[in-house]
Parts: structure tokens; C-alpha cells; sequence
């Protein structure tokens, strides 16, 4: 990280949330709802990136970070009638206490036995989420209802259903995750983070407690993706077990590597992106997983370094 | 591994019989599932072992051959032993070519970095899905089997096909052991697995290895896959199930090791058969599922297996 420019940076980013902001007015309805839930997985993304894109530990598991946070806020909704921030709050709790879990055994492996392992706990996480149908409404899933998606403090009245408090509510949480992820990776932990991908061995002995700071950034990592998931079973109103799919730890990987891994803008970008491209092919075909598989081989040959990990070779060396 | 369908209709009769005759029939399934499943657990390890890449794409092959045996098997008319015999040399051998194909033009080029070769066969998977949906469908298709001998056993009668399942397995284990302990062709093979650089140095032509393992990788799963195909149906999702078991197979018996492969898949199939006869096959599955994790965590080279080098 050539990094010389704070103010450039901060700007650039603020730059980018004035201008998601300004979309909202602009936008017509159908991609105001498109942005709203494109910026709610951004944020998955941006939790997923935390950890592949820094620490370079490919987890093919965050799904299961994502739904618990998803089932955490939208089950305690539904059960126990929980409030809108209680509910956001226990998904987040969710998905920080499953990621010290999984965190604390699947780090004892590395490489591809990490990518096996943690593909193993996602899918007995969705095999579990099947098998408790009664509460979880397995396959089907739950539908949040619309009277229990108002927040209320003091005389305010905020309805997540409506578009424009959707739209802002999604911003808000990408705005506070992106700035936190920004402080992150440009604090000392973030390249403590940094040079554990590079080379641990040698991050290890000039003294970093690396397997604390690897657990450190699981933990974030899944409290992001659960903050994302409880985001979007509140904003969406719907929890359902194919968001525990493998194939919902394959996207975030996918987002990130369009985007370009270990940059702070590249989840949006990589999410914006793939969004769009599998709106408009799907005017002409149903083949979606074809768009994704080819899209998945075409970036490992030919830009592994995803969108915005190519400007900043090419251009933009500041580019955090 | 037979559909749930049947697992069902096998339950129905299970329950007006013993329990001896009831465990027996359990363990004869268990030992079918078995039998194609150390088939395809062999090619994902074969891939594993001498190419040290994972090939999540592993399932789609099996999917592939199965839908393939369809297509050959209803294009020929005739005896259905005729158009089976066919499926299973004209099925593994295009399977076999769609691999080499997908090693020449994207693996090679990825120079086989292990977290790069997975997310291109993730891509693979998704395109061979993908396609096989769209021109095969989405209905599950049975192929007939050659033969319809039933053996009459004291309690029931078993389908003596079933039984050949397990026999052309073995056979085909047999001869894969063969090849690489006693051929030249294994010892290269070998070779490669053992050290690469070290076998280019000695003029091996490591590429084309390479490209050859990843095809035969695929075919055994073809193969298993055509033989699974009479018992079980074709099915464009018919890969994710497999794809999971040759995992728990290979990391239980140990990577690059035959006779573990071979033992865990026996255990497995065998275990797998008898849980989801007692117990729900989610809970089945979510049980093994987690052991396999918990052996990768605190015992990574597996049950069979010696520490890596």
C-alpha cells in the first residue's frame, strides 16, 4: 500500500456515499430497490473481502455468517417479536459467536483443508437449518410481516417496507461498514492482517501473534456478513435456507474477485456489477449459474486482480 | 446410491421383517453405495494426489456421465443391454474429453495454484449445471438396467444387477491398483505425485500427466455414474451428493492412498445405508458431515493416512 494521501482517500470514499445517496432521487423505482439490496450485499462482500482479501484465508463457508445473521434477526422477529434493532442486534451477536466457534477450529487448518472445512460447517449449518423446519421454515422459509418491519423511537415512525427508508437504511449500514473497513485495513491490525498473507512465518517471528490476529478477523468478518444477512431479512422481509447454500458462499467470492480483493471499493463495485449483469441477461436467458461460472473462470485466468485491483496497478497507486 | 423413493419403498417392507434379514439388506445397499462411491471418491483422490488440486467440478462429471448414459442408452433401441454396453464406454470417454478440454484450456493456464484451480472448476461446476439443465432438463430419467435377474435370497429377493454393481467396482479397483503399481504408466504417475520437479528433471512430460490424470479422474466417476444410473436416475443436481461423499472418502481414508479410499468408502457406504434406514437422512448427513470436519481439524492427514511430507 503506497499510502501518502489520507485526505484523497476519505475523500474518494465520502465521494462514493454522497453519491449513492444523490442515486436515491434519481434512480427509478425498480433500481432504487435493485440499489438498496445491492448495497445490502455489499456489505456481505465487503465482511467476505475482510477476510479473503487480507488475510488471504479463502473461506467457502460464509454463508453461514450470512444466515445467522439472516435466521438470528429474522427468527427473533418472528418467534419472539423481537423490535426491529433488538432483532439486528442478535443477528449480529449470531454471526459473531458462530465465526469465534468456527474461527477457533478452522483455523487449526490452512489452504485448501480451510476451504474444505469451512465449506463442511456451512453445509451442516444449512443441513440444520432444514432439519429444525418447524422453526426455520426449512425450505420455504418465513415471511417477515410488514408490522413487525417499523422502528419507533420516540414519536418516529420509520417502515422498512418503504422504498426510501429501505434505500437509506441499506446506505446507512454500507456507509458504517465501508468507513470501518477503511479504518481497518489502514490501522495497524489491517497490516498486521497484511502481512500474515504475505508471509505468516515470518509475521510470526518478528513477534505478531498471528493466530489471534487470524482469529480477530474471522470474527469481524462473520459479524459483518451476519450484519449484512440480519440487514437484509429486516429490509426484505424474507429468511429462507437457500441463503445458507453453498451457492451463497460462492457469490461473495465471486463479488469480491470482480471487484478486486484486499481493495475497499471493489465489493461494491464487484456486487454493482454482477447485479447488473445477470439483470440484463436474464431479459434473454434463464441460464444465470452459466453467467456465474463463466464469469468465475474467465477472472482467474484473465483478472485475477479484479476490477478496481487492476486501476489501482494500472493508475491509482493510493488506492486503498 | 439409491434414490430416497426407494430408500422409502425399502422401508415399508423392512418393517414386517427381522432384524437379521433387515441389517442384511441395509448392508447389501450400504455395499452398492460403496461400490460407486469408492469409484468416484478413487478419481477425486487420483486428481488430488498426483495434480494437488481439488476439483470441486468432480460431482458434475458424475452428473454428466449419468446424463450421457441416458442419451446413448435411448438412442440405441434394441436390447437394453446393447444400449447399456454403450453408455458405459461411449459415456466416461466424453466425459473423459470434456475434462482434458477443461484442464488444456483453463487449469495449464492457471499453472494449478490450488485456490485458483478451485474457483475454476466452482465455475465449471456452475456451467456443466447450467447446460445439462438446459438441454437435458430438469426431470430425473431412468435408464434401463441390461438385465433384470432377481437373486432369491431365504427373505427376499435382491436385484442380481445391484450385486454386478459391486463386482465390475471391484474390478475396476483392481485393475486401477494394477496400473499404478505395475505399469509403467503408474510408476510415472507415481512419480509426478511424488515430486514433481524432480520427475520433469528426469523427462517426464509432467503436462501431459497431468492432463491424463484429470481425464481419468473424471471418467471413473463417469463410470461410476453409468453403473449407478439403472438403480438410481439422471438428474441434472445428481452431482452435489457424490461430490460431498468422495470428500468425506478421500479425507477419511487419507489423500492419494487407494486402500484407504477403498476402506472409508466401504465404512461410509456401508454406515451411510445402515444410519438412513434408522434415522432421518438430514440428520444422517449432518452427523457425518461433521465428523469429516472435525477429522480435517484435529487430524488432517485422516483415519488411513501418514502425515504429509
Amino acid at each position: 500500500m503506497r499510502d501518502a494521501s489520507p485526505a484523497k482517500t476519505y475523500a474518494l470514499h465520502i465521494g462514493v456515499i454522497a453519491l449513492l445517496f444523490a442515486l436515491n432521487f434519481v434512480l427509478p423505482d425498480y433500481h432504487q430497490g435493485l440499489f438498496a439490496r445491492i448495497m445490502a450485499l455489499a456489505v456481505f462482500a465487503m465482511g467476505y473481502n475482510l477476510l479473503f482479501g487480507y488475510v488471504g484465508l479463502l473461506s467457502l463457508g460464509h454463508a453461514m455468517f450470512f444466515s445467522a445473521g439472516l435466521y438470528g434477526a429474522g427468527l427473533t422477529v418472528h418467534h419472539l417479536g423481537w423490535g426491529v434493532p433488538q432483532a439486528f442486534v442478535a443477528g449480529v451477536v449470531c454471526g459473531a459467536l458462530l465465526a469465534l466457534v468456527i474461527g477457533l477450529l478452522a483455523l487449526r487448518t490452512s489452504g485448501v483443508a480451510f476451504m474444505i472445512v469451512t465449506m463442511m460447517f456451512a453445509q451442516v449449518f444449512y443441513l440444520l437449518i432444514l432439519y429444525f423446519a418447524a422453526w426455520t421454515g426449512g425450505d420455504q422459509g418465513l415471511v417477515i410481516q410488514q408490522a413487525s418491519r417499523v422502528i419507533s423511537i420516540g414519536g418516529i415512525s420509520l417502515d422498512l417496507t418503504d422504498p426510501t427508508v429501505r434505500y437509506m437504511s441499506a446506505l446507512a449500514l454500507f456507509a458504517v461498514v465501508l468507513l470501518i473497513a477503511l479504518a481497518l485495513v489502514r490501522s495497524r491490525f489491517g497490516r498486521v492482517l497484511v502481512a500474515i498473507r504475505e508471509n505468516e512465518e515470518r509475521t510470526k517471528m518478528l513477534g505478531y501473534d498471528t493466530v489471534a490476529n487470524k482469529l480477530i478477523a474471522v470474527v469481524a468478518s462473520g459479524a459483518i456478513c451476519a450484519a449484512s444477512g440480519a440487514a437484509y431479512a429486516l429490509l426484505f422481509g424474507y429468511v429462507g435456507s437457500n441463503f445458507a447454500s453453498i451457492q451463497y458462499s460462492i457469490l461473495p467470492l465471486l463479488w469480491v474477485l470482480l471487484g478486486g480483493a484486499a481493495t475497499t471499493l471493489g465489493p461494491l463495485i464487484g456486487t454493482l456489477f454482477m447485479y447488473y449483469v445477470t439483470d440484463i441477461t436474464s431479459g434473454f436467458t434463464s441460464a444465470y449459474l452459466l453467467i456465474v461460472g463463466v464469469a468465475l473462470i474467465l477472472l482467474v485466468l484473465f483478472a485475477p486482480k479484479g476490477i478496481m485491483g487492476s486501476i489501482r496497478e494500472r493508475w491509482l497507486g493510493w488506492l486503498p | 446410491m439409491p434414490g430416497r423413493a426407494e430408500r422409502g419403498a425399502l422401508g415399508t417392507c423392512l418393517r414386517v421383517m427381522h432384524f437379521g434379514p433387515h441389517l442384511l439388506l441395509a448392508a447389501l445397499e450400504g455395499l452398492v453405495t460403496s461400490a460407486v462411491l469408492a469409484l468416484t471418491a478413487l478419481g477425486l483422490s487420483l486428481v488430488f494426489g498426483v495434480m494437488r488440486i481439488v476439483n470441486v467440478a468432480h460431482g458434475e462429471f458424475f452428473m454428466l456421465g449419468a446424463v450421457l448414459a441416458w442419451a446413448v442408452s435411448t438412442a440405441i433401441s434394441g436390447h437394453p443391454a446393447i444400449g447399456f454396453a454403450a453408455a458405459l464406454v461411449i459415456a466416461p470417454l466424453l466425459v473423459g474429453l470434456v475434462a482434458f478440454l477443461a484442464e488444456w484450456l483453463v487449469l495449464r493456464r492457471l499453472n494449478y495454484n490450488p485456490e485458483s484451480t478451485i474457483v475454476a472448476t466452482i465455475g465449471m461446476l456452475y456451467i456443466i449445471q447450467q447446460l445439462a439443465l438446459t438441454f437435458y432438463g430438469p426431470e430425473a430419467r431412468p435408464v434401463e438396467p441390461p438385465f433384470s435377474y432377481r437373486i432369491l435370497l431365504p427373505w427376499f429377493g435382491y436385484s442380481g444387477y445391484k450385486l454386478s454393481v459391486v463386482a465390475a467396482s471391484a474390478i475396476l479397483l483392481v485393475i486401477t491398483w494394477l496400473v499404478l503399481t505395475r505399469t509403467k504408466i503408474g510408476l510415472i504417475m507415481r512419480a509426478t505425485q511424488y515430486d514433481r520437479e524432480t520427475a520433469q528433471a528426469f523427462g517426464i512430460p509432467v503436462e501431459r500427466v497431468y492432463a491424463g490424470v484429470f481425464a481419468i479422474g473424471a471418467m471413473l466417476a463417469a463410470i461410476a455414474a453409468v453403473l449407478i444410473v439403472p438403480i438410481s436416475q439422471a438428474h441434472y443436481l445428481m452431482g452435489q451428493d457424490p461430490l460431498l461423499l468422495s470428500f468425506i472418502v478421500v479425507i477419511i481414508g487419507g489423500l492419494g492412498s487407494l486402500r484407504g479410499t477403498v476402506v472409508a468408502a466401504v465404512l461410509i457406504g456401508l454406515s451411510d445405508g445402515i444410519i438412513s434406514m434408522f434415522f432421518s437422512p438430514t440428520l444422517a448427513k449432518i452427523i457425518a458431515t461433521l465428523v469429516v470436519a472435525m477429522v480435517l481439524v484435529f487430524r488432517p492427514q485422516g483415519l488411513f493416512g501418514t502425515a504429509p511430507r
